[in-house]
């Protein structure tokens, strides 16, 4: 960390870091990308070996411990065996389609940690649209998930296509709700706004809208219990059943790119993003994103998975009406109490969202029918 | 204007991770909703029943444990039942308390396996199959102190079983059989309530109670839809009748119910095996049976309760070394005949679920 | 089972309903016609005094001069088993009728049968070989097939 206290200030109220550092635009501009790539890509691996190892404990194994130090340097094997696998194109593929679809699902996955702040002010650029830019930007990736779907010529990716396309865009609009409640507490939709406006971490603030966050964007991004996309049990791996090599490696990199991008969105809208006491912010940053990172690993290894009709009717029965009364409450709540402490505010969100998840869970039927122990 | 579409079929086919061995089953589909399925066998028959009449009838012991290899044992004990029926063989009382023993871990084995693969298939990422792992492995750490072997045991003779316990068995098996009961109340209280595993298994697959018994479904499966049918009890064998223990049944023949069938069967087995571990006597384990048995003329029908339902050997006997004709009754296959009735109107993923919930192993189906 | 089989009853009431059928009995095993066999287990199944509802399993031995098909037959209501056999003497074209309207459990059993020894059943819906692949000659298990 001490490159970071050298060259980037840690004063913990930083003054926010001039949109041009270190020199001017063009030169903020490819230092940048250059310190996202590098960021992208060790958090990567780093994910991929943190969720073997979690999910390993939660299974009563060890994981992988041969490769380097605690297994330190197996995702840099997996990444060597990879690269060096022979690139398969099977005969009766859509050509175009199959060779582009890694790409389309690779990049919007990258483009997004564009706006993410990790300091005060340090984002590649502080868009004052940023949430907005998110949400379209990531819904792009699952163009490419249907192409590779559609093109490989296979029912199984067939089936798995269509499913994405249900899921991912059912799960879209409670998501879009949930941000509407963060926005209206913090005026503004600029991601590094967002965080300096939480005085009180807006997941006390808004506990309904982080759940319906959390369990839409795991819906987004193929996780158990969602990922019903690429069911290994069903439909073998899904979408990217016929790839194998790099382009396969494209494939489970937007996966995990995916979930790093969610951990990080997350904590920026609910979790306070970079503020903490005594660490340096980008401690905290990395400290909160691996947290939520965490949350998500647990929750795959302990649930199983849906069926599509039962995830549909989660979507469009449970939280698309919970989302929009989560935006009723948030509104009035800031039209009608602007100057009322956000303690109290906290409060009283918690036990109406106690309340509604209660009043939720017993006239809902995912199916029809009523399930009983 | 109504929308044309298409059925399509897809091949769920030999290589699947969901289709516990070489087991393909061609769907017709619409969409996800599947109007057809034929499922195709063969895939694994290595023609035992004809190579069987090859060997002498100790010979054939060996291919016993290789039909459902995940349950030797009780392989084993149906064949050499059948043999001593037809040869009118008197089994010592030690070597049949021992077989006892060995029949209910084995079935406990069988049942862990079972439940664990169905909530892999479910999709619980190999969580639950791995703590029931956990627990199968101790089984086979007492297999392997008996007789050598994890996984074919060839146990038991005609006239008995071949190898006595050692003396750290007995306190090993003691320590097992205390462990397992707290074990499978945690695993229940993890799964029973979680609402996802409900919803995927309850009025899942549901087989009424003449349709069981109309397609001839044996084992937990029968015992799921509400019959209360165990050859423990009906046709006892071995010594069985000297025990105390329950059938569990379930209500309504869904995937939960033989779930739940599945697990109140190990706490049955445990019973067993306490009871039978007081009760053993010391003594002979095999009696003296010729090296090449030449039984009578005749024929005999030899059955056990084997975990995935009635296990049963048809032989018939010329006079010769060699069983004129060995016929093994498959409960996987008899139960498989249910599948067609049970998948045509559901999705998919409710599909791989019944599929697992009827429990089979192809080495059984195929011979 | 654990209750004897009163096989002379059964046989009695068997020739009043299907007169001429059985043609030997003994233990808990009859011997039927291969003409009247169906009318032999429809009436198995349906009266109510004996009520065998459950077809354990089927099988078929090959005799040399004869195949003999086996149907074990249980009463789970009684608690009671027959064993009810048929001969068939053609060799060349062996032909019964199919059960699987009284018991469906049959299904996979008959095909099997019809795979490894060439016994035709009629009336079964889809009579085709299971374990072997469609072209395949001959019938394995019967005794007079080379292996090669």
């Amino acid at each position: 960390m001490s490159i970071f206290s050298n060259v980037i200030p840690t004063v913990i109220h930083a003054a926010p870091l001039a949109p041009d550092w270190p020199s001017g635009f063009w030169s903020h501009l490819i230092i940048f990308v250059v310190i996202l790539f590098i960021f992208y890509i060790f958090m990567a691996m780093a994910f991929i070996y943190f969720e073997r190892r979690v999910i390993s404990r939660f299974q009563i194994r060890i994981g992988p411990n041969r490769i380097g130090p605690f297994g330190l340097f197996q995702p840099v094997a997996d990444v060597i065996k990879i690269l060096i696998k022979e690139d398969i194109i099977p005969g009766n593929v859509d050509k175009i389609i199959y060779i582009l679809a890694p790409a389309v699902a690779v990049v919007p996955s990258i483009l997004v940690f564009a706006v993410i702040p990790f300091q005060n002010g340090t984002a590649l650029i502080d868009l004052n649209i940023g949430i907005l830019y998110i949400v379209a930007i990531s819904s792009v990736s699952t163009v490419g998930l249907v192409m590779a779907g559609w093109s490989s010529n296979n029912k199984y990716a067939l089936i798995s296509a269509m499913r994405i396309i249900a899921q991912v865009v059912s799960y879209e609009i409670p998501m879009a709700l949930a941000i509407l409640g963060v926005v209206l507490f913090s005026g503004t939709l600029s991601m590094n706004g967002i965080v300096q406006a939480q005085t009180v971490p807006y997941i006390l603030l808004q506990p309904l809208g982080f759940v319906i966050y959390f369990l839409a964007s795991m819906a987004e991004i193929n996780r158990t219990p969602f990922d019903l996309l690429e069911a290994e049990g069903e439909i073998v791996a899904g979408f990217n059943i016929e790839y194998s090599g790099f382009k396969f490696a494209l494939f489970f990199l937007t996966e995990y790119a995916e979930a790093i991008a969610v951990s990080a969105i997350i904590t920026t809208l609910y979790l306070g993003g970079w503020k903490g006491p005594f660490l340096p912010p980008i401690l905290w940053f990395l400290i909160k994103v691996f947290a939520v990172f965490a949350l998500i690993i647990w929750v795959r290894a302990t649930l199983p998975r849906l069926r599509i009709d039962q995830v549909m009717g989660f979507a469009w029965k449970c939280l698309l009406p919970l989302a929009i009364l989560n935006l009723l409450i948030t509104a009035c709540q800031v039209v009608f109490w602007p100057a009322l402490s956000q303690w109290i505010i906290a409060g009283v969100n918690i036990v109406l969202s106690a309340v509604l998840v209660v009043l939720w869970s017993r006239f809902f039927r995912l199916t029809g029918d009523k399930v009983e122990a | 204007m109504t929308l044309r579409t298409e059925t399509f079929i897809l091949n769920a086919g030999p290589q699947h991770p969901s289709t516990h061995g070489v087991f393909r089953m061609r769907f017709t589909l619409d969409g996800e909703v599947i109007q057809d399925v034929e499922p195709v066998f063969g895939y694994l028959h290595r023609g035992i029943e004809k190579l069987a009449e090859g060997l002498t009838y100790s010979q054939d012991i060996v291919f016993t444990d290789r039909l459902d290899y995940l349950a030797s044992m009780t392989n084993n004990q149906a064949y050499v039942l059948a043999v001593e029926k037809l040869a009118g063989i008197q089994v010592p009382e030690r070597a049949e308390y021992l077989r006892v023993i060995m029949a209910e871990l084995m079935r406990i084995s069988s049942h862990l396996m079972a439940v664990g693969f169905l909530l892999n298939d479910i999709g619980a990422f190999l969580t639950p199959l791995l703590y029931m792992y956990r627990e199968r492995e101790k089984i086979l750490d007492l297999y392997d102190m008996v007789c050598g072997q994890r996984l074919t045991y060839n146990y038991m003779r005609i006239g008995g079983v071949s190898q006595d316990i050692p003396e750290e068995f007995v306190p090993a098996l003691k320590r097992f059989i205390d462990s397992l009961p707290r074990f499978i109340k945690e695993y229940e209280q993890l799964l029973e309530t979680n609402e996802i595993v409900l919803i995927r298994t309850k009025n899942v697959g549901t087989l009424s109670k003449e349709s069981a018994i109309n397609y001839s479904a044996a084992g937990p499966v029968l015992r799921a839809s509400g019959i209360k049918w165990d050859i423990r009890k009906a046709d006892p064998y071995s010594v069985y009748s000297r025990f105390k223990f329950e059938i569990p049944t379930g209500i309504k023949g869904d995937v939960y119910d033989r779930y739940r069938v599945r697990i109140e069967e190990m706490h049955q087995s445990i019973a067993i095996i306490k009871q039978a571990m007081e009760q053993i006597p010391q003594g002979e384990i095999q009696t003296k049976v010729s090296r090449v048995l030449k039984p009578a003329k005749g024929e005999a029908y030899g059955r056990i309760e084997g975990p995935k339902g009635e296990l049963g050997f048809y032989l018939v006997s010329d006079g010769g070394t060699n069983p004129y004709r060995l016929h093994v009754r498959p409960p996987s296959l008899i139960n498989l005949t249910a599948l067609r009735e049970l998948l045509i109107g559901v999705k998919i993923a409710d599909a791989m679920a019944i599929f697992g919930s009827i429990d089979i192993c192809v080495g059984e189906v195929d011979r | 089972m654990t209750l004897a089989l009163q096989i002379a009853q059964l046989v009695a009431g068997l020739e009043k309903s299907v007169p001429g059928s059985v043609t030997e009995s003994g233990g808990n095993i009859i011997v039927v016609k291969p003409e009247s066999l169906f009318k032999v287990l429809s009436d198995l199944k349906t009266n109510k005094e004996w009520d065998f509802n459950y077809l354990s399993f089927m099988t078929a031995v090959d005799y040399q001069t004869y195949f003999e098909v086996v149907y074990d037959l249980i009463s789970l209501e009684h608690n009671q088993e027959v064993l009810v056999k048929t001969r068939l003497t053609d060799r060349e074209k062996p032909v019964l009728p199919s059960v699987i309207s009284l018991w469906k459990g049959a299904d996979f059993q008959e095909r099997e049968i019809f795979d490894l020894f060439g016994i035709n059943f009629t009336g079964h819906p889809n009579m085709k070989r299971i374990f072997l692949w469609d072209g395949f000659q001959g019938y394995p298990l019967r005794k007079d097939f080379k292996q090669s």
